[in-house]
């Protein structure tokens, strides 16, 4: 006779992150019974050789609530496959059970409920234990901690120490290498000086000079680990200088170059490279066709998009790895090299539940002592909400809709612009919004919330544009972020559509008229990548409507109407 | 302003004051850049490959966009690339810049920068000693930003 625990845990035996685990929605206290940090991190182990990869942190050195979207679509080729299935198409694809951990650390499905069961995620004390802990099963020497960038924004810390903490807690995680793109927001001046001061390497296979069109940082490493040699070769976002501001790293160029990749992992096998990996953030959809490009790289470590998926993509013979954000994750691959080729590998998705992983001590000593200066600030409730307050998702999401709400009446538009950026954590209902809450949505270093007229036409270009960046059928087209956020305005896309074709039936919601090309509006937006933008910084346009109005309940967003797919 | 070096060095093209935003065209040339490079090859129509261009899918900036064009030849004095034609299709006046080469070149590649107002192709045409012609065709996007995540 089985015990009901066993039952249960026998019932979920297959699920994919979990060798076992709970299924349904019980409460907190079940459902924990049910994971323990062995059974996170458990793994039949292969070869000798052991990838750790992190990437997307945004600065969330804190566990976080993190929603996964419920709309991704895939344009082209890709439509249909991973990253492009969400909720309870996930589920079936990778044969989760609805209500179960892997549930809710990998999709929308059911988040409210299944966040109060499972709690938080992430942590960088948590991160710390599950890197020591590999380390200590494979031996230092058998493994290489990977960082695929954007960890240096996304806090109010980040912010405030120009990513100072995050350095400081990275140099203590001792990666061994980093690529990068968020990063870049801080300008080359300080870049430098961080870099210069880094205990690993920053590789950026792809970012060249502007002036002299030459390398300007250390394209790939070669490293010694589980008697293999391993090349790794980074490249930073593609396309930084285009969606964040490029006066501020003016004498750098970037763009995808994968004849430069091929050209590396050609040297890198000159000089003895039994093992190319790929620390990429170029988003999964560029990686997935530069795989299929460029022969000879064993494993793509790709981020950006921030896509977590429990089983590699396998593209030709290429891996592509696919870790999450926000600490949520830590990817581990195992590698079994011989005669100089990957032979076979072993990999496993790890969750970050912060409640059953143990912080580690050192680690959450740091992180208090690098947020002290901050902490009165940071926990400052600014109101609460009686909505989930999430981002992540291709057309709208309700934090978003929060800040379009504060600009319109904050700074007196018609219409609202916010970018649509992928990091920003969640809130579930019920819960304070405190200053730091309301930072890590908007954190960053050209925050100006600027008013001014465009026309109708105007508009109607920047949709497209955007659009374009999101759904082009070719993904070395995309860049990689979610469509702009509107406030204030409706309008019908159609995704399949070409660029000038998708965006129709534009709305003004607070007369239900129909947009007019020529007509000028006034628009109210954030994040704008011109110099010179004016404008009080978007978090305190958004604590100054919080404050005025401190319950936040927002309705379903119904305003963007998607067709075609 | 100084100048530097490379703004010294690049061949700029004339093309229309703003950016503007206008729907992808389509890979078909349009009729002046149709008539410049038939202007070019004295009526043929160019094959493609042995010519390759090397820009950026999306540029960085459409006032300085960098080009790059190799052509593969032996560059023998029976065998070599006399010029190459650059040719942006959504310029006012599409054909940007010619390289003039010789056997003595070497090798048949240059590099420059143009100015892109627009989405548009950008167009190589080499032509050879024998006087047979290839082309390869990149399309540039010039877009907006500022919204990648």
């Amino acid at each position: 006779m089985f015990s009901r625990r066993e039952f249960l845990m026998a019932a979920t035996a297959t699920s994919a992150l979990l060798g076992s685990g709970m299924a349904g929605s019980w409460s907190k206290l079940m459902a924990q019974q049910a994971l323990s940090e062995d059974q996170l991190l458990a793994m039949e182990p292969t070869g000798s050789l052991t990838l750790v990869h992190i990437t997307d942190i945004h600065a969330q050195l804190k566990p976080i609530y993190f929603r996964e979207p419920s709309i991704n679509l895939g344009i082209g080729d890709v439509t249909g496959k991973p990253p492009h299935v969400t909720g309870a198409d996930f589920l079936k694809l990778y044969n989760i059970e609805a209500g179960s951990p892997d549930a809710y650390a990998l999709t929308s499905e059911d988040f409210t409920s299944l966040a109060k069961s499972y709690g938080k995620m992430g942590g960088m004390d948590r991160v710390a234990t599950v890197i020591k802990r590999i380390r200590a099963e494979r031996g230092d020497d058998y493994v290489l901690l990977l960082d695929g960038g954007d960890t240096w924004q996304g806090s109010y810390t980040s912010n405030q120490t120009l990513g100072q903490d995050m350095v400081t807690v990275m140099n203590a995680l001792k990666p061994d290498a980093m690529t990068g793109h968020w990063e870049f927001t801080y300008g080359t001046d300080r870049v430098q000086e961080i870099i210069d001061d880094l205990s690993f390497a920053f590789l950026g296979s792809n970012i060249y000079d502007n002036e002299w069109d030459e390398p300007a940082f250390e394209a790939w490493k070669m490293f010694e680990r589980g008697g293999s040699k391993v090349a790794v070769i980074g490249q930073a976002f593609p396309y930084t200088p285009i969606a964040n501001p490029r006066w501020m790293i003016p004498g750098w160029s970037f763009g995808i170059r994968e004849e430069d990749i091929a050209k590396h992992a050609e040297e890198a096998r000159g000089e003895g490279a039994e093992v190319i990996v790929l620390l990429s953030h170029n988003g999964f959809d560029v990686d997935r066709k530069l795989a299929s490009n460029v022969a000879g790289i064993d494993v793509i470590l790709t981020g950006h998009t921030h896509d977590a998926l429990p089983e590699p993509v396998i593209v030709n013979d290429t891996l592509v790895i696919a870790s999450g954000s926000n600490g949520k994750f830590v990817s581990r691959v195992d590698l079994d090299v011989k005669d100089r080729a990957v032979v076979g590998y072993k990999y496993r998705l790890i969750p970050i539940f912060s409640d059953v992983i143990t912080p580690d001590a050192e680690m959450s000593a740091l992180i208090d002592e690098v947020r002290a200066p901050f902490e009165a600030d940071l926990s400052r409730v600014l109101g609460k909400t009686e909505s989930l307050l999430y981002r992540r998702g291709n057309f709208n999401g309700t934090f978003d809709d929060l800040i379009c709400q504060a600009l319109l009446e904050e700074r007196d538009a018609q219409i609202a612009l916010s970018p649509g950026f992928r990091w920003g954590t969640s809130l579930l209902p019920g819960q304070d919004i405190t200053f730091e809450d309301l930072h890590n949505a908007c954190a960053m270093t050209y925050p100006a919330a600027y008013r001014s007229t465009m026309s109708g036409k105007m508009l109607k270009d920047i949709l497209e544009d955007v659009g374009d960046n999101l759904f082009n059928k070719d993904p070395y087209y995309q860049q990689g972020g979610d469509m702009v956020r509107v406030g204030g305005m409706g309008y019908t896309i159609d995704p399949q559509m070409e660029i000038g074709e998708r965006i129709s039936d534009m709305t003004l919601l607070s007369t239900g008229e129909p947009i007019d090309p020529a007509k000028d509006y006034v628009v109210a937006g954030w994040a704008s990548v011109n110099e010179d933008t004016e404008g009080p910084a978007i978090w305190d346009v958004v604590e100054n409507h919080i404050t005025k109005n401190p319950t936040v309940k927002l309705p379903d967003n119904e305003s963007v109407k998607v067709i075609g797919v | 302003m100084t100048i530097t070096r490379r703004q010294a060095l690049a061949v700029t093209a004339g093309a229309a004051a703003f950016l503007t935003f206008a729907p992808r065209i389509s890979f078909a040339a349009t009729p002046d850049t149709d008539a410049a490079i038939k202007e070019f090859t004295g009526g043929a129509t160019p094959t493609e490959g042995t010519v390759s261009l090397d820009t950026p899918e999306i540029a960085e900036n459409g006032n300085t966009v960098p080009v790059g064009v190799t052509v593969d030849s032996p560059m023998t004095s029976d065998n070599y690339v006399e010029s190459v034609l650059i040719l942006a299709d959504g310029n006012p006046n599409p054909a940007v810049a010619t390289f003039h080469f010789s056997a003595m070149s070497g090798a048949a590649e240059a590099k420059t920068r143009i100015r892109l107002a627009k989405t548009q192709n950008v167009i190589a045409v080499a032509k050879m000693s024998d006087g047979s012609t290839f082309m390869d065709t990149k399309e540039v996007k010039v877009t907006i930003g500022g919204c990648g995540g």
